[in-house]
C-alpha cells in the first residue's frame, strides 16, 4: 500500500499521469513473474537502470 | 544533534555514512567487506560498521537517507524506451523484471536490509530520498568547509541528471543548469573506456593514464578530436553536450557503442580487453581526455559566469578525472577548489547524511578541521594491537613490534630506501578509491624500475599504468608545479622542469615501452610520460604517521616523497583488515609489510601455499 501511495504522490507532483496505464500493466506483468518464480538477475553490462 | 544514515546501492559502488549533528563520523564502502569491486549490494557491513563506530543503533538514528530517487529513476527508464521504441525491446524485457521484482520497492528492500544489520521498530524509521545529484553536490559542498562556492557535479547519470550547475550557500544548495539524460559527459568518457578495451565504470582512470602515451603533435590526434567534436558530441559554449544517439547504444541496448559505426569512423575495431596497445588507442586516448577536459574547463567557466563565486567544489565519478581538475586549477579560473575525495557513488551516502542533516533539518554546518571536515577522509575501520596480534597468530606471522613511531618510520623509510616495497597499513581506512597512506604500497621513486615493479610483480596489472606520488606537503613545489594543497590525490600537475632530463627528438617515434621505460626525472617511478605526476601532499595535521614515515625518508635520501599505490591486486578491492593485508603480502613479491606496530619481512614469514588460488579470487577489472 505505501508503495501505491508513493507512486500516486509521484506522479501527481511530476504530472506524468500517462505512465498510469504502462505502470498498471506492468505491475500486472511484475505479479506474474512473481508468482511465475522467473529469475531477476540484472541482465545488463552497464548498470545504468 | 540529528542522528543520520546515508546509503548508496544497488547500482555499483555501495556505501554507508554516518553523520550526527553535521559531523562525519564514519563512512566506508561495502566492497572492503564482502571483498568483491564495486559491489552494488545492500551495504550491511558498512552500515553495521558505522553504527558501532557511532555507538548508535537504528533506532536511535532520526532519518535514514538514500542517495537517489528511484521512481524518478524509473520514469527515465520508461520515458527512454517510450522514446526510442520499437528500439531497445530486448533491453526492456530485461530490465523491466529486475524493477518490477526489486528496484520499484525499493523502501522494502532497504527495511529488509537494516533488519540483517539489526532489529529495529520500522515504524519510528523515518527515509528520506534526495536526488542524486543533490546528494554528490552536498558530498562535496557540505564537506568544504565553504561558505559560499559554486558547485558542478558531472557523472554517468542519476535519475535524468548527468551535470548540474549550482551554487552553495551557508546551508543551502540551488541548481541552476541541468544536463539530462542522455546526454552526458560520464557517458562519454565511458563509451570510449569500453572501446579503448576497458571496463566500463571501473576502467575509466586506466583510460586517464593511457592518454599521456598519446601523442599530442601528431596528426591522428588532432583528427580524432575532430571526429570526435563532429560525429560523436557537439560542445555548446556553456559546456553542455549533445550526444549523437546513432553512434551510441547504451539508452536502449545492452552495449556502450554502436562498434561497427565507431569502426568506419575512427578506422579500426574495438580493442579487445587485454588487447595489444597500439598508437592508436594511445592517441584516441588523448583525443577523448582532451575533448573532456574542454567539457569540463567551459562547465566551470558557466558556473563561475552563473554564481560570481570565487570558490568551486566538485563531485560525481567525473571529477576523478585528476588530469581535468589540474588543468581547471592551472586555468586560475577560482581561488579555490575542492573535489570530494569520494566523489563517485559510494560519496552518494555521506552526500545524502550531509543533505539531509542540513537541507531538510536545517542543521547548521560544522567548522571544517585541518582543510575540510573529511578527517582526511580516514572515516573508515581501524584494528587494535591486540586485533593483529591475534591475525598473526591464526596464520603464524612472524613480526617484530617496534612501538616507537620514530624507530618505525626510520626502519620503513631505510626498507624503501634499499629499494624494497613495503606494505603500508595504519589506523583508520581510507573513504573513497584512492589509499592515502593508510592501507598502501609504499615505494621509493627515485628507482627506475620501481614501476615494472610494482605493476608486474605486486599488482599484476598493466604495465602501463602510472604510479602516483605522496610528497611532503611542504616540500610539494620542491617537485612539482602545484600551490594548492592536494590531499586527495585528486590534482595532476607537471613534475617540475629542474628535475627533468631533456628527451630525444624522435621520442613520440619510439615504441610505447621504449617511452616508458626512458629516464624522464630524478623521481622516475612517479613522473607520467608527459612530465606529470597524480599528486597526493601529506599534511602532519591529517596523518602524523605518514608524514614522519616520508620524512624520515627524506632525512635519509634527501627526498621528501614516495610512491604511493592502493594497498591491492588489480581486480580486489583496497584491503580492509590485518588479514587482507597479510594474505595479499603473501600472494604477491612485496618485501616487507607494516601493520600498526607490527613488522612483517617476507623471508622471515612460513609458506604461503594459497597464493595463486587468491589470486584468481579476483576478476581482472
Amino acid at each position: 500500500m505505501e508503495f501505491l501511495e508513493d507512486l500516486w504522490m509521484f506522479m501527481k507532483h511530476r504530472k506524468k499521469y500517462w505512465l498510469t496505464p504502462i505502470i498498471i500493466v506492468l505491475l500486472l506483468l511484475g505479479l506474474l513473474i512473481v508468482f511465475g518464480g522467473g529469475s531477476a538477475l540484472a541482465p545488463f553490462i552497464y548498470t545504468l537502470f | 544533534m540529528k542522528k543520520i544514515l546515508g546509503i548508496s546501492a544497488f547500482y555499483h559502488d555501495s556505501a554507508a555514512a554516518v553523520v550526527v549533528g553535521g559531523e562525519i563520523i564514519a563512512a566506508a564502502q561495502e566492497e572492503r567487506f564482502t571483498r568483491e569491486k564495486h559491489t552494488p549490494s545492500f551495504p550491511r557491513n558498512s552500515v553495521q560498521y558505522c553504527l558501532d563506530e557511532a555507538g548508535l543503533h537504528i533506532n536511535e538514528l532520526d532519518a535514514v537517507v538514500f542517495y537517489d530517487k528511484p521512481l524518478l529513476k524509473f520514469e527515465r527508464l520508461l520515458e527512454t524506451y517510450y522514446a526510442f521504441s520499437p528500439r531497445g525491446l530486448v533491453s526492456f524485457l530485461k530490465a523491466i523484471p529486475v524493477w518490477l521484482r526489486e528496484k520499484m520497492f525499493l523502501k522494502r528492500l532497504l527495511y529488509q536490509g537494516l533488519r540483517e544489520v539489526e532489529p529495529y521498530d520500522r515504524n519510528k524509521l523515518k527515509l528520506l530520498f534526495p536526488e542524486h545529484h543533490l546528494s554528490h553536490a552536498a558530498s562535496a559542498f557540505y564537506a568544504s568547509g565553504f561558505d559560499t562556492a559554486a558547485i558542478v557535479t558531472v557523472d554517468g547519470v542519476g535519475e535524468w541528471c548527468t551535470t548540474a550547475i549550482g551554487r552553495g550557500q551557508g546551508r543551502k544548495i540551488e541548481f541552476f543548469r541541468e544536463l539530462e539524460f542522455p546526454h552526458s559527459v560520464g557517458l562519454l568518457y565511458s563509451a570510449f573506456t569500453y572501446y579503448l578495451g576497458f571496463t566500463v565504470n571501473s576502467g575509466e582512470y586506466k583510460l586517464m593514464g593511457l592518454a599521456p602515451y598519446g601523442n599530442p603533435n601528431a596528426d591522428e590526434t588532432r583528427k580524432f578530436v575532430d571526429l570526435i567534436k563532429a560525429h560523436v558530441v557537439a560542445i555548446k559554449e556553456d559546456g553542455s553536450v549533445w550526444l549523437n544517439q546513432s553512434m551510441f547504444n547504451y539508452a536502449t541496448g545492452l552495449r556502450m557503442v554502436h562498434e561497427r559505426k565507431w569502426q568506419k569512423l575512427f578506422g579500426f575495431p574495438r580493442r579487445t580487453p587485454e588487447g595489444e596497445l597500439q598508437q592508436r588507442h594511445c592517441n584516441l586516448a588523448l583525443a577523448i581526455q582532451q575533448v573532456t577536459e574542454e567539457i569540463v574547463l567551459k562547465l566551470a567557466h558557466e558556473a563561475k559566469r552563473l554564481t560570481g563565486a570565487d570558490k568551486v567544489c566538485l563531485a560525481g565519478g567525473v571529477a576523478l578525472n585528476c588530469v581535468a581538475n589540474g588543468k581547471l586549477l592551472r586555468e586560475n579560473l577560482f581561488h579555490d577548489i575542492y573535489i570530494q575525495p569520494a566523489a563517485g557513488d559510494a560519496g552518494g551516502a555521506l552526500g545524502a547524511a550531509l543533505a539531509a542533516s542540513h537541507i531538510y533539518f536545517g542543521e547548521e554546518r560544522v567548522q571544517p578541521g585541518f582543510y575540510d571536515t573529511m578527517k582526511g577522509s580516514y572515516l573508515g575501520p581501524s584494528y587494535s594491537d591486540k586485533e593483529i596480534e591475534l591475525m598473526s597468530r591464526k596464520v603464524k606471522a612472524v613480526y617484530t613490534r617496534i612501538q616507537d613511531s620514530g624507530e618505525l618510520t626510520r626502519l620503513t623509510a631505510n626498507k624503501l630506501a634499499q629499494g624494497n616495497v613495503v606494505g603500508w597499513f595504519q589506523g583508520r581506512m581510507e573513504f573513497g578509491p584512492r589509499a592515502l597512506g593508510n592501507r598502501s604500497i609504499l615505494g621509493d621513486p627515485r628507482n627506475p624500475e620501481m614501476q615494472r615493479k610494482l605493476n608486474l610483480k605486486i599488482k599484476y596489472r598493466e604495465g602501463f599504468r602510472p604510479f602516483a606520488p605522496s610528497v611532503l606537503a611542504e616540500d610539494t613545489e620542491a617537485y612539482f608545479t602545484l600551490s594548492s594543497p592536494s590531499p586527495y590525490m585528486l590534482l595532476v600537475a607537471p613534475v617540475q622542469e629542474r628535475r627533468r632530463f631533456p628527451l630525444p627528438a624522435d621520442y613520440h617515434k619510439q615504441s610505447l615501452w621504449d617511452r616508458l621505460y626512458y629516464m624522464r626525472s630524478d623521481i622516475q617511478s612517479v613522473t607520467h610520460l608527459d612530465f606529470s605526476a597524480r599528486v597526493q601532499t601529506v599534511h602532519r595535521e591529517t596523518n602524523p604517521l605518514y608524514w614522519q614515515l616520508i620524512n624520515s625518508f627524506k632525512e635519509l635520501t634527501g627526498y621528501g616523497v614516495v610512491v604511493n599505490t592502493s594497498f591491492n591486486v588489480r581486480g580486489e578491492p583496497i584491503v580492509c583488515t590485518p588479514e587482507d593485508a597479510y594474505r595479499c603480502f603473501m600472494s604477491t613479491e612485496m618485501d616487507v609489510l607494516v601493520i600498526g606496530q607490527y613488522v612483517y619481512l617476507k623471508e622471515d614469514q612460513p609458506d604461503w601455499h594459497n597464493r595463486e588460488r587468491w589470486r584468481h579470487n579476483f576478476k581482472p577489472d
